[in-house]
């Protein structure tokens, strides 16, 4: 098992980098906070012709049947430049979910426009994820229980932490999907999994830009950067996320992705960005705590992502029943 | 695990399972630091360097099995669950033997590394002295030129295993009209020669793991320099490298110590700590798939050292709050815990690292 990325997987993170950055996010993400959300769609568009939409929707739906370690190693790009939208739903658990429990109708309906990034997916699957997330975008929006999908009916949304995101609770509304527990729970690692490494592509993103400032803000006639006080803390920052990073590789890398390690990564990668995000406010002072200044994009996404697909609390707990499950057999 | 190894790999790992299973003494051996131990250390290294498990790494010709990276960390990994004894060779095994082999000639590796393997030589590592720890390059200890040689004068200190080691590596200034980081020099010493006399230091566990070392005129031939004279602090980063980075502190036993607090905690399982027991094991896995990871792509030694030191500290902190009050009378996770403590000191300080990290790798300006 290879759990450094490949070649071929860091070309094409590079790829989606520089359409990612070439691409105005700021503007798109303004927008999106005013309410206009066409200039998001027009970039969800741009990542669905490299294929991102579609990366794990298998080829006999017009996906590119890529694997989970291709899909962390996007979406860590993705978490990198804070893009707003129902990534963790749209690209991760809700093509696993179709693809796994949909066969004939939904799949065959709704896979293909979803790799084309024609449709937008969001899902809701209480307790762990008792919100829908973006369902103002989305076309299609699922509701997952224990072993059962539904259509589902958003009710109305409210605001989020992140100006770049809204939350809805979903009622059902047709099941698509029964005796589905299999495909449910592999979608909800998917969406964990994906959630995980948006937050370490934050928490990169985070220490890059404190980096970058330090170097330049100049107080005391020197750059802040000289200063241990600061050193040493974007040192621990990029100590958390450097041992995040194989957790979310090594739970993407196991067939069937395990519970265990799905959730030890959530919690890792959560609390590397966490840790990244505070310190990165701290570096930066007053400049960050302006709306302008943008830097409130990463650290609102970072808190309402570790909150989503599962928080700290429920992963832990996880990690532990499934450390007794292996204790007992 | 499924690490999708290979066949090789997979007989390697179950070859070194069996073995240990076999040969593995019945009941702990003696402390490394008393005489006793010492010989039952050295007489279970040469075990393992009859069943050529001593280095399995090293070229062939010198005791090893020329085995790849991964097969090291297999070794590591069943090495402590298995609970085998400490490594009484290990700053040879794991910091001088791999500076020989990236700056030693053959001769020396030769002469070197075989009664190595055989712990028929044990090695210390004399770098820090009283005015030289976190500013190592501050280093006063002198190397003078003479006929065929150097002789060393000086004070050397904190070296692990010196009072029983029979042999010692370290830096000395050969040209204090040099830079500080110029004009040093590798040198390795006899610690029984005429003019070296050791001072064995109590640690807080009540051992003497360290000591200090004096040396008074004390002549080493030329052929005991590794590296180019004045080159030395290269050459000593090199394994410093090595020390603060997965050589020294494989993922094996913080893998295991995890584990055995998990089943601690499972025995009596009380709310508050779980967390913590839970983050404990987390990180275990995290250094263990970051070994793995590094097979492929290296990480900062600097950022190896930080987590693995901090790792160590947080487990056995929490493992003796598991325990409450027995553990306070609990042989071994309090000398775990003891143990535990140094890390964040040795192999550069974990200030100095963070130093290192901010500046070097993250590039933050001086």
């Amino acid at each position: 098992m290879r759990l450094a990325p490949s070649t071929d997987q860091a070309g094409y993170a590079a790829a989606v980098h520089e359409l990612l950055t070439d691409a105005d996010l700021p503007g798109v993400a303004s927008a999106w906070a005013d309410g206009d959300v066409a200039p998001w769609r027009a970039m969800w568009s741009r990542l669905a012709g490299l294929g991102v939409t579609g990366l794990i929707v298998p080829e006999r739906w017009g996906g590119l049947g890529g694997t989970v370690a291709d899909l962390v190693v996007v979406a860590e790009e993705l978490g990198h430049h804070a893009l707003p939208g129902p990534v963790a739903e749209s690209i991760g658990a809700v093509p696993a979910l179709l693809a796994a429990a949909g066969r004939d109708g939904p799949a065959d309906k709704w896979l293909p426009e979803i790799a084309a990034g024609r449709v937008v997916a969001t899902l809701a699957a209480p307790p762990w994820l008792p919100f829908a997330a973006d369902p103002d975008v989305a076309d299609l929006i699922l509701l997952a229980g224990t072993d059962t999908v539904w259509a589902g009916r958003a009710d109305s949304a409210y605001p989020s932490i992140d100006a770049g995101r809204t939350l809805a609770e979903v009622s059902p509304a047709g099941v698509l999907a029964s005796g589905a527990a299999g495909a449910v729970a592999q979608a909800m690692n998917m969406g964990a999994l994906v959630c995980a490494a948006q937050l370490l592509g934050a928490g990169r993103a985070l220490l890059e830009t404190s980096i970058g400032y330090a170097r330049q803000r100049t107080q005391f006639g020197r750059p802040i950067g000289s200063f241990q006080a600061v050193q040493h803390r974007l040192a621990d920052v990029a100590v958390g996320l450097e041992f995040a990073r194989p957790l979310l590789h090594a739970a993407a890398a196991h067939p069937g992705q395990r519970d265990r390690d799905v959730s030890a990564a959530k919690v890792a990668c959560g609390e590397a960005a966490h840790r990244a995000a505070r310190a990165a406010l701290q570096v930066h002072g007053a400049i960050g705590y302006t709306r302008e200044q943008g830097l409130g994009r990463w650290l609102t996404k970072v808190r309402a992502l570790t909150l989503s697909w599962g928080t700290a609390e429920q992963h832990r707990a996880r990690v532990m029943a499934e450390l007794a499950k292996e204790a007992r057999s | 695990m499924n690490l999708d190894l290979d066949a090789a790999a997979i007989g390697f790992r179950d070859e070194v399972r069996d073995w240990l299973a076999s040969n593995l003494p019945a009941t702990p051996l003696p402390s490394v630091d008393t005489p006793a131990g010492d010989a039952a250390h050295r007489d279970w290294e040469r075990r393992l360097a009859a069943a050529g498990l001593a280095a399995v790494s090293w070229p062939v010709e010198y005791g090893g099995r020329a085995a790849p990276p991964l097969h090291a960390l297999l070794f590591d990994e069943e090495y402590h669950a298995a609970g085998a004894p400490v490594r009484i060779g290990q700053n040879g095994l794991f910091l001088l033997a791999p500076t020989l082999l990236a700056h030693g000639t053959a001769a020396q590796c030769a002469r070197v590394l075989p009664p190595m393997a055989r712990a028929d030589q044990v090695w210390a590592q004399a770098w820090s002295e009283p005015e030289a720890g976190s500013d190592l390059a501050a280093i006063r200890s002198r190397a003078i030129r003479t006929d065929g040689g150097w002789r060393l004068s000086g004070q050397k200190t904190w070296s692990s295993r010196a009072a029983v080691a029979d042999r010692a590596f370290g830096l000395f200034r050969s040209d204090p009209a040099a830079g500080r980081h110029r004009g040093l020099t590798y040198l390795m010493f006899d610690l029984r020669a005429d003019g070296v006399s050791v001072r064995p230091i109590r640690q807080l566990d009540g051992t003497a793991g360290f000591a200090e070392i004096f040396l008074d005129d004390v002549f080493v031939p030329d052929q005991d320099v590794i590296g180019a004279p004045g080159d030395g602090w290269r050459v000593a980063m090199s394994t410093a490298g090595h020390e603060r980075g997965l050589s020294l502190r494989g993922p094996g036993r913080f893998t295991a110590a995890a584990d055995r607090l998990v089943s601690l905690w499972l025995s009596d399982p009380r709310p508050a700590l779980r967390d913590r027991v839970v983050d404990a094991w987390i990180g275990a896995r995290a250094y263990r798939m970051q070994a793995y990871a590094s097979l492929d792509a290296p990480v900062p030694p600097s950022a190896t050292k930080l987590f693995w030191s901090e790792l160590d500290v947080a487990l056995h902190e929490t493992a003796l709050d598991v325990l409450g009050a027995r553990a306070e009378v609990d042989p071994a996770w309090t000398a775990g815990y003891l143990f535990a403590l140094a890390g964040p000191i040795y192999a550069g300080t974990n200030e100095i690292q963070r130093d290192i990290l901010a500046r070097r790798v993250l590039g933050l300006p001086r």
